[in-house]
């Protein structure tokens, strides 16, 4: 399902908390958006996608749609060019509640694919992409001194805990 | 902290496939006094992270942070992302007391510890503010006079200005100025504050594409012989795809893509070899025939 695909709301697709609960992991000015559309309108993203617009992520938000938005691909899209969070002149910060979105989105199980990849990949190397072992010996040739050595063990144990490895385990396999 | 020792955070996109970027940087800042200190041991700085968990973003950004401060050096990153990751939870944790013991709560299973005593620092910081213009200019032994060239900053040297807050992000100027010590004319253009595109590749690949033809299109319009970038997610998404984009929209531009330390090495009298030059995938042998001897 697309953002802008047109649904009747249902009062029970509405959860009235969502807005209360967000504001807990940092978005806290979600309230004070007046719908200027000034964040869609210098969206890089939202000029090129039939579907992508920030202005209404936050209407959906204030309003509880919890799950759609969750679900949504869309969501995804958003560069974190922080042009929106620049120029909202309500002081929304606007890609920070994007963000929140997408962390709350990642514990339901929707996580990208490319993130899955480097989040996988920092665990195992502690770099976001598995450095190709030629790149690696080519430094020599080049002039440049030996790569820092990832420390993945100490990585896992300062992540301990958190989400993100339940939810690695959860997302793993598919 | 010493202005002249740093402690060298390369990120995870440079080592991947971006070495000139690396390898011309590290020439002009030996040039200029600089002396890089490696990092001990590697963690990506946390961005790639944020988006699935904003805490996981903050735990390893953290980290780097305290293994600076162990070896007593300010951090200089040449990727804007991991600067402005690192420059962000650097001033969350130095101004907000509970969130810093949180995250030392989990510091501490790797026996570490953030005290917030370093900074990071980007490249075009250093040179900026560090080093000065006026060394900079200094070094500057052959200069440019016949290019013109356009500058693109990207999006984390600028936004969000809360944090980064060392440029005007709606009209910014230390590229501009660093591009004109090197004798280069920069060229103002359409659009020149938006976003390359590289972080919807991957997601939607189509759109990505679109902005950096935009920024492409923009940019041969007022006829600049080549771009000049201080990203190395900027430059990927320019100089990988430039062919990719000509072919896909039926355009030309052969605007090769510099890295900026390595148009400041022209100038600073070093060999395109030097440089890493043969690195670029798009063709750059018209900009240094011109460059080539003269002055
Ligand atoms: S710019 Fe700010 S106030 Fe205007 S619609 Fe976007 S979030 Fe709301
Ligand atoms: S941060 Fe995201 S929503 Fe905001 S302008 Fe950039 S791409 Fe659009």
């Amino acid at each position: 399902m697309t953002q802008t695909e047109c649904k009747v709301i249902r009062a029970s697709d509405i959860n009235p908390r969502f807005k209360y609960e967000i504001k807990l992991h940092g978005a806290e000015k979600l309230m004070r958006c007046f719908q200027c559309g000034t964040c869609t309108s210098d969206c890089p993203i939202a000029r090129y996608s039939e579907s992508y617009r920030p202005r209404q992520i936050i209407r959906m938000a204030q309003l509880g749609l919890e799950d759609r938005i969750l679900d949504s691909d869309t969501l995804w899209l958003c560069a974190s060019c922080f042009t929106c969070t620049d120029r909202c002149p309500q002081g929304v910060e606007v890609a920070s509640v994007i963000r929140v979105l997408r962390n709350l989105a990642a514990e339901k199980g929707h996580i990208p694919q490319v993130f899955k990849e480097q989040f996988s990949s920092i665990l195992e190397s502690g770099y976001a992409y598995k450095i190709p072992e030629l790149r690696v010996k080519r430094r020599e040739t080049l002039g440049l001194p030996p790569l820092p050595k990832g420390n993945p063990e100490s990585i896992r144990k300062t992540l301990r805990g958190l989400k993100p490895e339940k939810l690695f385990e959860k997302s793993g396999g598919d | 902290m010493s202005k002249g020792k740093y402690l060298i955070f390369l990120g995870c996109a440079i080592p991947y496939r971006v070495s000139a970027f690396e390898v011309s940087a590290r020439k002009v800042l030996a040039k200029l006094g600089v002396e890089l200190v490696e990092m001990p041991e590697f963690n990506c700085c946390g961005l790639p992270l944020d988006p699935v968990s904003h805490e996981a973003m903050l735990i390893l950004a953290a980290k780097n942070l305290a293994l600076a401060e162990q070896k007593g050096l300010d951090i200089i990153t040449l990727c804007p992302g991991c600067a402005g990751t690192l420059k962000k939870v650097n001033r969350m944790l130095k101004e907000d007391d509970a969130l810093r013991h949180k995250i030392n709560q989990h510091l501490k299973e790797a026996g570490l510890e953030f005290k917030g005593i370093i900074e990071a620092k980007h490249l075009m910081q250093v040179l900026i503010e560090d080093i000065g213009l006026e060394r900079v200019k200094d070094a500057v032994v052959k200069p440019l006079m016949t290019l013109s060239v356009a500058e693109h900053n990207g999006c984390h040297i600028l936004r969000p200005k809360e944090f980064i807050g060392f440029d005007d992000p709606e009209d910014p100027k230390t590229l501009k100025t660093l591009i004109e010590a090197t004798g280069a004319r920069c060229l103002d253009y359409l659009e020149e504050t938006e976003c390359c595109g590289a972080p919807s590749v991957g997601i939607n690949d189509k759109i990505a594409l679109q902005l950096a033809r935009n920024k492409l299109n923009h940019v041969k319009a007022v006829k600049a012989e080549a771009m000049i970038t201080i990203c190395p997610f900027c430059h990927i998404m320019y100089d990988t795809n430039e062919l990719r984009i000509e072919k896909m929209f039926n355009e030309t531009y052969g605007i090769p893509i510099l890295h900026y330390p390595q148009l400041l090495g022209l100038a600073m009298g070093f060999q395109p070899e030097e440089l890493g030059f043969s690195e670029l995938r798009v063709d750059a042998s018209k900009i240094l025939d011109k460059t080539k001897g003269g002055k």
